[in-house]
């Protein structure tokens, strides 16, 4: 009697059927559809505040491009379109792969649905190695750090380390949700390849990381032009 | 309503030798120590919250009569360089005394404002009701509102550490440069509160967007949108807020620790960044959390004041939407912060939107006195509360509009009148609504009653005390008396001394309150399931609930408050009688 799920009579389980088919809904929902949308309702409520969280970083990035709009055009020519354009089709690409391992889910193609999981998180790896192997890393051993930390005896402008914080900060974040988010979808493809735990009548976990992933991607496409392509 | 069996009962619990949810596990007490902390039982949860905000309370509490008995005095240096006066005081020199004074005010208001204002109602009261006010067994994420329980703990020990590092002296709202790259020479205090802000943050989001969703999806059959008790509006409007304006202090918090640790640049003027920014950012977020606060306080007093007048509440969707207004009006009202800061246009816009905030609250207040008009009130300890309601939060909402007039704020800005009308909303609104609510819900919560003459003498000093304490505040901040100052000009000693008396009043009924209590735990008679003859879901239960909330999934058949036509379940018709044209129709429940 102590938990909800209590009054679940415990299902004859057989190993052999996937997970998807052997779920059954928490009690304190009236069935399996309602657990989904209110799933899927709570997901989007998260997403709101994780797009709020970020409005604050444009918000301050407005600010400081509006005070200091030659710090932010000497600062913007450090970075290579190349690295960041790669970064974008590679992101693009994967929000495609995970929305097609979703609607593989749905109908019970759990072969692709790996595959584009996999695919997925390669991306993210591959987005991640271009972030700090040729990005982070080369700058900051050069000195162009975030404020105080800054020592590039080459600055073009007095306040170029205000951009730099701007640049990590808004970056590094987004860099920790593409972290956050190649982990819950390889979470999603362990539960997969283990118990087969997303088909048609059941994919929630899927779906809301995917949705996450989305979400890290939308982001992503907001970045790239306000950091990359100003002058 | 009735509780018949419905085709669809399979799987919604209902075992009808079921026990109160307060029912030991078999095991002895580590057992229930285990069971307790990983309950995934909105109830469990909301008593721990109550554990712990009431807990928080008490250090609010201790450091606020710190703060007035500092203030007793005004600091008077003597001719050999000792002074006198200081509660606080250093060996080193009398400005390391008001260090002390600052760092014991910032306490308080922290604690208060994080720690219990905040997450108190909706946590509390909140977390136990929601559910069974709209018939489930449960919130939608049960987990979720486990994680979000540790999340506040993790939050308060931060808050904590902070402390024993040598506490803060900021002030509760953190303002840069001086947070960023003064503050007090504990270097990492202030790192340590801003995080454990940034946390607590965390477990308000959590918590609001579990009450959205249940409200949502949750509600059981028959009950409609516009069938909901308007204390699930109250909520659902604070769950909005909490949601959307919360991540924009997270950002904020963080922004201010990479400033502290990295030396970013954003919000130092020195480097070129710009304070005044995160004053926007701030109040972006914790003007809305003044609705966060204030909501639920009005969300109670709506139950507190149709129950205890056993009167249909007058204006039911002018009410609810009044609370979704507020939510709405909330977000636009932030710089009325900053007038100083910013140009005259946008100072006026935003008084012009502050005073928008008046309309919607007004109408609450009209509809309450239209309810209570002609009503059979009962002079109980809840009913005396939501009528102290009534009083302080008026008069706390009134001096709001001085505040928000340009000219006069001009004056009035960062004086004690501030200090008095946000305690005026803050403890005359939602602390004396809560302890209100907590009269009204305790037979449901503990099973137990609690003595009525104990709880009318506590709401007697607590009225008494409060309004001694902060209404001289009034005067003192007209005449002058910055807010925040270990000291003053010898003229304003009297109306301080009036004050700190008034705080030992106030303590001295929080006090009685906590007997109260105490006794009901120990010796209460038991509460029968509806006491107070209320016709909301959770009277349907039994007192405490069972473990499953009801034993069948309730269907709703009547309003909230047909209190004209229905007679009130588990009570004898006889002590709640019907109009009289209308008892002859009346539906039985």
């Amino acid at each position: 009697m102590t938990t909800i799920d209590s009054h679940h009579t415990p299902a004859k389980v057989r190993s052999s059927e996937p997970g998807w088919k052997r779920y059954l809904a928490a009690s304190h929902f009236r069935n399996a559809e309602d657990e989904f949308d209110a799933c899927k309702l709570g997901f989007w409520l998260f997403l709101a505040t994780e797009v709020l969280l970020f409005a604050g970083l444009f918000c301050a990035y407005a600010m400081f491009r509006m005070l200091y709009p030659e710090a932010f055009a000497a600062g913007s020519h450090h970075l290579k379109v190349i690295y960041g354009g790669t970064n974008t089709v590679v992101l693009l690409l994967s929000s495609f792969t995970v929305a097609m391992s979703i609607r593989c889910a749905q109908t019970d193609n759990q072969k692709w649905l790996r595959i584009n999981l996999v695919i997925t998180i390669i991306c993210a790896l591959l987005f991640f190695f271009i972030k700090f192997y040729f990005e982070y890393i080369p700058k900051w051993t050069s000195g162009i750090r975030p404020g105080l930390l800054y020592t590039n005896p080459f600055a073009a402008h007095p306040q170029e380390p205000t951009w730099w914080s701007v640049y990590y900060g808004a970056t590094g974040i987004h860099a920790l949700h593409v972290l956050i988010g190649a982990s819950l979808l390889s979470w999603c493809l362990y539960r997969s390849i283990r118990y087969k735990a997303y088909g048609p009548t059941h994919y929630t976990m899927l779906e809301n990381a995917g949705l996450y992933w989305h979400l890290v991607d939308l982001i992503w496409i907001f970045l790239f032009p306000l950091l990359y392509l100003i002058d | 309503m009735t509780t018949i069996d419905t085709p669809h009962d399979i799987g919604h619990g209902g075992h009808h030798d079921e026990g109160s949810y307060l029912t030991p596990p078999p095991g002895g007490v580590f057992a229930t120590i285990i069971h307790w902390a990983t309950t995934v039982d909105h109830k469990k949860l909301g008593v721990m919250y109550l554990g712990a905000v009431l807990t928080m309370f008490l250090i609010g509490g201790l450091a606020a009569l710190a703060v007035r008995t500092e203030l007793w005095a005004p600091t008077r240096i003597l001719a050999d360089g000792t002074a006198t006066g200081q509660l606080f005081h250093s060996a080193k020199s009398v400005a390391a005394g008001y260090q002390i004074y600052n760092r014991v005010f910032t306490l308080h208001g922290a604690v208060m404002v994080f720690l219990v204002i905040v997450p108190g109602v909706p946590a509390t009261l909140g977390n136990f009701l929601i559910p069974i006010m709209v018939g489930a067994k449960d919130v939608a994420f049960p987990r979720l509102n486990l994680l979000s329980w540790y999340i506040y703990c993790t939050g308060a020990i931060f808050a904590i550490l902070a402390l024993l590092q040598g506490g803060v002296d900021t002030g509760w709202t953190f303002y840069t440069p001086y947070s960023s790259s003064h503050a007090n020479n504990a270097y990492g205090a202030v790192v340590l509160m801003t995080t454990a802000a940034f946390i607590l943050g965390f477990s308000s989001i959590l918590t609001g967007l579990n009450f959205i969703v249940t409200v949502h999806k949750l509600r059981c059959p028959g009950m409609g949108w516009f069938d909901m008790p308007l204390f699930i509006w109250g909520m659902y409007a604070t769950s909005i807020i909490q949601v959307l304006a919360t991540p924009v202090i997270g950002i904020t918090l963080l922004l201010l620790i990479f400033e502290r640790v990295f030396h970013v640049g954003i919000f130092d003027p020195a480097m070129g960044g710009d304070p005044v920014l995160f004053q926007h950012f701030f109040w972006f977020y914790s003007h809305p959390v003044v609705y966060v606060m204030i909501l639920p306080g009005m969300a109670i007093v709506s139950e507190l004041i149709a129950v205890h007048s056993r009167k249909p509440i007058f204006g039911y969707r002018a009410i609810a939407f009044a609370s979704l207004g507020i939510a709405a009006v909330a977000f636009l009202v932030w710089g009325h912060h900053m007038f100083a800061s910013m140009g005259e246009l946008a100072a006026s816009i935003f008084s012009a939107l502050t005073f928008l905030v008046a309309i919607p609250t007004a109408v609450k207040v009209f509809n309450w006195i239209a309810t209570l008009y002609k009503g059979s009130i009962a002079w109980n300890t809840p009913m005396m509360y939501a009528l102290a309601f009534l009083f302080l939060f008026s008069i706390g909402g009134l001096t709001g509009l001085p505040l928000a007039t340009l000219a006069t704020d001009m004056h009035l800005h960062d004086s004690y009148f501030v200090v008095a009308h946000f305690h005026y909303v803050m403890m005359g609104g939602t602390i004396i609504a809560f302890i209100g609510g907590l009269h009204h819900w305790w037979p449901k919560i503990t099973g137990k009653m609690y003595n009525e003459w104990g709880g009318l003498l506590g709401c007697a000093l607590v009225f008494i005390g409060f309004n001694v304490t902060f209404f001289t505040q009034f005067f003192l901040g007209t005449q002058g008396m910055p807010r925040r100052y270990a000291s003053y000009v010898d003229e304003f000693q009297t109306l301080h001394q009036i004050s700190t008396v008034g705080a030992f009043i106030l303590a001295s009924g929080m006090l009685v309150h906590v007997i109260t209590f105490l006794t009901s735990l120990i010796s209460g008679p038991k509460a029968p399931p509806n006491p107070w003859g209320g016709l909301t879901l959770e009277w349907y239960t039994e007192s405490p609930p069972i473990e499953h909330n009801f034993h069948h999934e309730p269907i709703v058949k009547h309003g909230p408050y047909d209190y004209e036509d229905v007679y009130p379940p588990h009570c004898d018709p006889a002590d709640f009688p019907l109009p009289e044209p209308l008892a002859a129709g009346a539906r039985a429940h």
